[in-house]
């Protein structure tokens, strides 16, 4: 696989690459989804190939194979270079990657137990059993489990000396039950929505997460949501769980701090962010109990890796300290534009596509309030937990968010059930009205597997520690 | 392009190899390239090829799925082995009844020579038309030119086997000034249907138009939408009711609704994989021939689309809208069309009072799937239309709406139609003019 890469290399850099880096890409992926008591998914994926990425004179080209051979190798790197020059046509400010980068290192992720190697018949029947425990429960119409692992072996090499090789590992479980009555119908998943939760784990992620443990109060939860209040309309204070926390990050902060945003290069798809340069260092995103942090070493997180798709180590940034904005997440090429070094945030979905600024763990750090204390000190408000829908505009300020099951507080305590609640509002004031914010006991890192950005679309895979926070003055229940 | 004689080379090999009871084999070999620019240059540039091997192996009615991208000897064995040794350890699922049997399946030419032998030279010729009608307005262009050709070739041991190729071409662009935007897009099988300077005066045009712009407060207006707009209302019929999955489990609003009319007498949507005037796509992931579906009929409900799996458990037929084995999510449309009208977007306008234009939407996401509400903002010209004229740009509005609702005040359909980019493949929609739109935020732009 060196000898492949190094070849390509060497063919890029003979025919008129400035800089050029390759990466090799072996992905495998295992699914397995029980809806039910039928295994409706049982599949397993591999796919191996190699990019090639040069820059000839400043501009970019970018080709592609599956086909492992030398004869290809110069091919692709022959084609990335026509299509640099091709880009040179329509010229703008040639790309400078800043200062040379040149590692040769391994990183593998720590796994306990290689989720690759637990025999099937042991997932398959983790998933009917609770798929089983779901559907006693009345008025469950589907009961859906998964679990899914994957594994990509990557080897990143570069014209300036950089070669790196990576073992990531990732590993994801999820319970969704789905009750319908007199036409209504509501959904209930666990640990989070959207199909599962994952880290950069092993198979001790499932067992951490007891997908039996938790199926009948899942159902339970779906089917008491039939009979449950329609969400409130009005101002007021709300709660959110963690999940709920870290999908807010994701979408109001994760995604604006991604330079290559502000600078304008998504603006056609994904769109451009309000965090405009002039706003780092001394714009209030938030209130004074708002620190936000982008670290990619977090043990377990899944955005947690050894190095980026640009070989830059991974980093731990600050993003928001005490409400002020300071930091962004970068790439070789955006930071230079600041007079910075990349930290680390270039990664692509594949091996047929280039690397984009994504989130790598953007985290909302623990505050010092317990969950009980926070709902107790909460006279009037709305309690919601697990993300149902999402929508932001595209500078990241307008934003309406869902989740699956809210409950009332009233004088300090958890009071009805509440259903199809929504919350809406603009980010930094949103951010602004937070006033308290749950401890590391309540901080987990939750995964966001399904994270869409680019053209040709990538699909990649962030973390967000959060825990549980409390915001005031908010419009909820927007919903004819 | 590997061609018909090698993807069926590939099937039989790779179907030799297997000793399921029943196999099938699904090749897709994708080759595109994609041109992306950003503040009038070209930023990112990039190409790619792969074939995607995909084996259902089926022992009883236990069933193993494995695919890769490997076609050496070697490599499809461990492909039909892989989905060999999963179907073992499955459970025997009862709902399952048999691959399908092969049936005739239409012959449909998709594949335009000059889009697939378009080059990064000829995109960026266009993209630098693009650029420098921004550039000569004042303003800045960012978007992406796509060429592609994609071979699919579906293959089972009952007998089917069936070839398509075509190609895809698709072009989108924002033109941004200082505080406002403007966007186009199109989308054909003909790399010759993509006319840069075109596409470049409706997204400036737009952009210039789009500047300053007044606040409306949140409440029901009548909107006129662009066809870009209508594409996006149809997608989420295809995610949430128009399957045959979310029909079986009552998530749809069309479960135990079928002869009933539940939108007005003024629509009819259907999928078409066959028709001219999209982009045809003769057979699903399972090789069974797409048929017509109707799925509203003048406002009466009449079904929806069907794979095998879905369709065993009624012991009906399979519509050929299956996704490739593996998924849990069930049939799909593919080319979905909306019945045209008799109204121009000149004559929409006419007949609003005080309304809203909406060119885009922009991050839709489904609120209560079983009422298809969904919420979401209007992006790059959104406008005020009061007493039969458009008179301002407006700041972006959030609007949290029933898409079933809405198509029960449909006030006017335009008489032309568009080829936009779907949830799974196209949809061919008019303009339209909707009654009584439910907006409940403003953005700050």
């Amino acid at each position: 696989m060196r000898d492949f890469a190094l070849r390509a290399l060497d063919t890029a850099r003979s025919r008129g690459a400035n800089y050029a880096d390759v990466r090799v890409l072996r992905q495998q992926a295992e699914s397995v989804t029980v809806r039910l008591q039928n295994v409706e998914g049982l599949t397993y994926d591999e796919s191996m190939g190699f990019g090639v990425r040069v820059l000839v004179d400043g501009y970019w080209g970018f080709a592609s194979s599956h086909r492992m051979t030398m004869e290809e190798a110069d091919r692709v790197a022959a084609e990335a270079v026509r299509i640099a020059r091709a880009s040179a046509t329509v010229r703008g400010k040639p790309a400078d990657l800043g200062p040379p980068a040149a590692i040769v290192d391994t990183y593998t992720t720590p796994v306990l137990k290689d989720p690759f190697a637990v025999p099937l018949d042991e997932k398959i029947a983790l998933l009917l059993k609770t798929t089983e425990a779901m559907a006693r429960t009345p008025h469950i119409v589907m009961a859906e489990a998964n679990i899914y692992c994957q594994r990509d072996e990557k080897l990143f090499v570069s014209t300036e000396g950089s070669e790196i090789q990576q073992t990531l590992v990732e590993t994801g479980c999820g319970i969704e039950a789905t009750a319908v009555d007199e036409g209504e119908v509501q959904r209930r998943s666990y640990p989070n929505s959207v199909g599962r939760h994952q880290g950069t784990e092993g198979w001790e992620f499932v067992e951490r997460w007891d997908l039996p443990g938790n199926a009948a109060r899942v159902a339970e939860e779906a089917a008491a949501l039939l009979r449950a209040k329609p969400c409130p309309s009005g101002v007021t204070t709300i709660i959110l769980d963690g999940s709920q926390v870290a999908l807010q990050i994701h979408e109001s902060c994760g995604h604006a701090i991604e330079l290559d945003r502000v600078l304008g290069t998504e603006a056609a798809f994904a769109g451009t962010s309000f965090l405009t340069v002039d706003k780092l260092g001394g714009f209030r995103y938030g209130s004074p109990v708002v620190n936000i942090t982008a670290d990619a070493t977090i043990p377990g997180g899944l955005g947690t890796f050894g190095y980026d798709d640009e070989g830059i180590p991974a980093h731990s940034t600050p993003v928001v300290r005490e409400g002020v904005f300071v930091g962004y997440l970068t790439s070789r090429e955006t930071a230079a534009q600041l007079g910075q070094t990349s930290n680390g945030a270039m990664r692509a979905s594949g091996w047929n596509r280039i690397p984009l600024i994504r989130m790598t763990n953007v985290s909302l750090d623990p505050g010092d309030r317990r969950l009980e204390d926070l709902i107790a000190d909460t006279d009037e408000g709305i309690y919601m937990e697990t993300n149902r829908s999402w929508s932001i505009d595209d500078r990241r300020l307008n934003f309406q968010f869902g989740t699956e099951i809210a409950r009332e507080i009233k004088k300090g305590k958890l009071g009805d059930l509440v259903k199809n609640a929504t919350y809406t509002g603009i980010t930094p004031q949103f951010w602004g009205s937070c006033d308290a914010v749950c401890n590391r006991d309540h901080w987990i890192v939750w995964g966001t597997p399904n994270c869409g950005k680019g053209q040709p679309e990538q699909v990649a895979h962030t973390g967000h520690g959060a825990a549980p926070a409390r915001f005031r003055n908010v419009q909820v229940g927007i919903m004819r | 392009m590997l061609g018909e004689t090698e993807l069926k080379n590939l099937a039989d090999r790779t179907l030799a190899m297997s000793q399921a009871d029943q196999t099938e084999v699904a090749i897709f070999a994708p080759h595109s390239a994609l041109t992306r620019f950003a503040n009038n240059y070209i930023h990112q540039n990039v190409e790619q090829q792969d074939v995607d091997i995909r084996v259902r192996a089926v022992l009883g009615k236990k069933i193993g799925v494995a695919s890769s991208n490997d076609l050496s000897d070697e490599g499809l064995r461990s492909v039909v082995e892989r989905a060999l040794t999963l179907a073992r350890h499955q459970k025997e699922n009862p709902d399952f009844r048999s691959l399908p049997a092969p049936k005739p399946v239409r012959r449909i030419d998709a594949f335009v020579e000059r889009t697939a032998r378009t080059g990064p030279e000829e995109r960026a010729a266009v993209v630098a038309q693009i650029c420098d009608a921004a550039s000569r307005a004042g303003l800045i262009a960012a978007g992406a030119f796509r060429t592609a050709v994609a071979e699919v070739a579906v293959a089972n041991s009952l007998g089917i086997f069936a070839y398509h190729r075509d190609t895809m071409t698709d072009i989108n662009t924002v033109v941004m000034g200082e505080n406002g935007s403007g966007h186009a897009e199109r989308v054909s099988l003909d790399v010759a249907d993509i006319d840069g300077e075109e596409v470049a005066r409706e997204a400036v045009d737009k952009a210039l138009r789009n500047v300053n712009q007044t606040e409306i407060p949140p409440g029901e207006y009548d909107v006129v939408f662009q066809e870009y707009a209508v594409a996006d209302i149809l997608d989420f019929f295809a995610y949430l009711s128009f399957g045959a999955q979310a029909y079986q489990e009552k998530r749809s609003f069309m479960a135990g609704r079928i002869g009933e009319q539940v939108m007005g007498e003024n629509v009819t949507i259907w999928d078409d994989g066959l028709a001219a005037d999209t982009a045809p796509n003769p057979f699903d992931f399972e090789g069974v021939p797409r048929q017509r579906v109707t799925f509203i009929e003048r406002g009466i409900a009449r079904d929806v689309v069907w794979d095998s799996y879905t369709a065993g458990k009624e012991g009906r037929e399979s519509t050929g809208h299956a996704l490739p084995a593996g998924n849990t999510f069930g049939p799909v449309p593919s080319n979905m069309f909306l019945a045209t009208g008799d109204a121009t977007l000149d004559e929409m306008v006419a007949s609003t009072k005080r309304g809203v234009w909406v060119s885009r939407f922009w991050y839709t996401r489904p609120v209560h799937p079983l009422n298809v509400v969904v919420t979401g903002m209007t992006r790059d010209g959104t406008f005020l239309i009061e007493d039969g004229k458009i008179t301002s740009p407006i700041k972006n509005l959030r609007f949290t709406q029933s898409y079933l609702e809405a198509m029960n005040r449909v006030e006017a359909i335009g008489k032309t139609s568009m080829l936009c980019q779907a949830i799974a493949g196209v949809s061919r929609v008019p303009a339209l003019k909707v009654r009584g739109w439910a907006f409940t935020g403003v953005s700050e732009y």
